[in-house]
């Protein structure tokens, strides 16, 4: 059998995610046997070798991860998550809102809507550290920023706003949103730090 | 990063904002005690309004945007997006709430049309712009003058989803239609339904409407939120259908749980249960041809 990985399917830009992995899968070569699987339940995690958690609401997401009892499961995850927007707010250790109960998984301060309202969203092109080639067109929509990160954490990118990538072992976390477009370099670095 | 290498307010920012509202409810709420409410229940974004169309029937009269002092108010309450109503065809209301920060503006059929030739120019804005349509020519007609999301039309107001299953089930069949034409029927098609060309073509080829497409108009309880779902509905929007039950803070939540888990029966059946009353109800076959909010714009 093949390798699956997960999408939180609890609300956000979920199928653009399905989409882009399976592009990313593709270019690793393990695009015809992988699997990618919504995951709405701590059953449809079991035997996902990594989970995407999405853009969407952070509050929303957050609420509904503790409605379907997620908290605990997708804490002890063993494998890789990779985190956009909403999913990064999610990640960190602590968050400027105190609706959200941050999943702790990426030991960082992160700051909501750190840009301000969807007419200060933007696309711009940054480079990221250790990424060959071309900046990476970010599109950064109502987007948060770590204003702190632990030891363990290494940036990736960082704007004048603050920090808006990271890694941390095998999960990323990114401000932006490369699942809206077709560059596929940061989902294929994080399958490859996954060993897939 | 230099500012002047930022693009602001590009075609893929607006409709990536509505992708991330996929999944979600959007509730109108008339002041920031509801927004509040709105947002504790699990809202992904509110639309403020100055009262919600249940009451606008009932006022009669003409409907307007709202008051910005209510937008602020609304705005300064809650940390999701906040949406804002203007009327169709009325591009000042929409400069007024983009300057405003609202972070999409629903032109709506809800309030009194301003403009019964044309609609906003949506283009020349950078906050997005979710519009009604009743099938796919006039989804793809309202994504041609540059909506971000569609919402069926349905019927808003009446507590009733006829209408808005209605228009989910046209806009639907229809493409699953275009998807089994050829290239010269499609052309033929697309003048048929008054839509672009290009746009009947790529709704084809992607099985979708390019934008994300969700429900509104008539939806009162949690099956009614999960039916539309099932009938294919990224996400949906609920009116009067809130703030006019008689537990509004219960009907929220019960609402996003259904669409959270619109496939899974067991749970909206729980969900549904001893909610109270659900917003009074009103047949559509009894209002009036001028009290038909739908038939505005086209």
């Amino acid at each position: 059998m093949g390798v699956k990985v997960g999408v939180l399917a609890l609300q956000g830009d979920v199928s653009e995610h399905i989409d882009a992995f399976f592009a990313a899968l593709s270019r690793r070569g393990c695009g015809s046997t992988a699997t990618v699987t919504e995951v709405r339940s701590s059953q449809d995690l079991a035997g996902c070798a990594a989970l995407a958690i999405p853009g969407g609401e952070s509050t929303t997401i957050s609420r509904l991860i503790e409605k379907n009892q997620l908290h605990e499961p997708i804490r002890n995850f063993p494998g890789g998550i990779f985190a956009t927007c909403a999913g990064m707010v999610l990640v960190a250790s602590r968050v400027d809102d105190p609706r959200i109960r941050p999943l702790g998984l990426v030991g960082m301060a992160v700051d909501r809507n750190a840009f301000g309202r969807q007419r200060e969203s933007f696309e711009a092109d940054i480079p990221v550290d250790g990424l060959p080639g071309q900046p990476f067109h970010a599109v950064f929509i109502r987007a948060p920023v770590a204003t702190a990160i632990d030891d363990n954490v290494r940036v990736l990118a960082r704007v004048e706003q603050g920090i808006v990538a990271v890694e941390c072992g095998k999960h990323m976390a990114l401000a932006f949103h490369p699942e809206l477009g077709r560059d596929t370099r940061l989902h294929e670095r994080f399958l490859q730090a996954c060993g897939i | 990063m230099k500012l002047e290498e930022l693009r602001f307010g590009t075609e893929l920012l607006k409709r990536g904002f509505a992708s991330m509202q996929k999944g979600g409810v959007i509730m109108d709420v008339v002041n920031a005690e509801q927004a509040v409410i709105a947002e504790k229940a699990g809202a992904v974004a509110v639309m403020s309004l100055e009262r919600v169309p249940s009451d606008i029937r009932k006022m009669g009269g003409v409907a307007r945007m709202a008051d910005p002092e209510k937008v602020i108010e609304i705005i300064d309450a809650v940390s999701i997006p906040v949406m804002g109503k203007v009327r169709i065809g009325h591009f000042v209301e929409a400069q007024v709430l983009e300057v405003l920060g609202v972070d999409m503006i629903d032109e709506s059929e809800v309030l009194t049309p301003a403009d019964e030739q044309y609609h906003i120019d949506k283009k020349q804005f950078k906050v997005p712009f979710v519009c009604g349509a009743r099938d796919l020519g006039e989804a793809l007609r309202r994504i041609n003058e540059g909506a971000a999301m569609i919402r069926t039309k349905g019927e808003a107001g009446t507590g009733n989803v006829v209408e808005a299953v209605r228009h989910m089930r046209a806009i639907m069949g229809q493409i699953r239609t275009i998807k089994g034409m050829d290239a010269q029927e499609r052309i033929d098609y697309a003048r048929e339904i008054e839509a672009p060309a290009e746009l009947v073509a790529e709704c084809a080829e992607r099985g979708r409407l390019p934008v994300v497409n969700f429900s509104a108009g008539g939806i009162a309880t949690p099956c009614d939120a999960a039916m539309m779902m099932q009938l294919g509905a990224d996400g949906v929007f609920v009116g009067s259908g809130i703030f006019k039950s008689s537990e509004p803070e219960k009907m929220a939540k019960a609402i996003v749980d259904a669409v959270n888990h619109f496939n899974d029966a067991t749970v909206i059946t729980r969900v549904s249960r001893g909610l109270g009353d659900a917003m009074p109800g009103l047949d559509v076959h009894t209002l009036k041809e001028d009290e038909v909010f739908q038939y505005r714009g086209r």
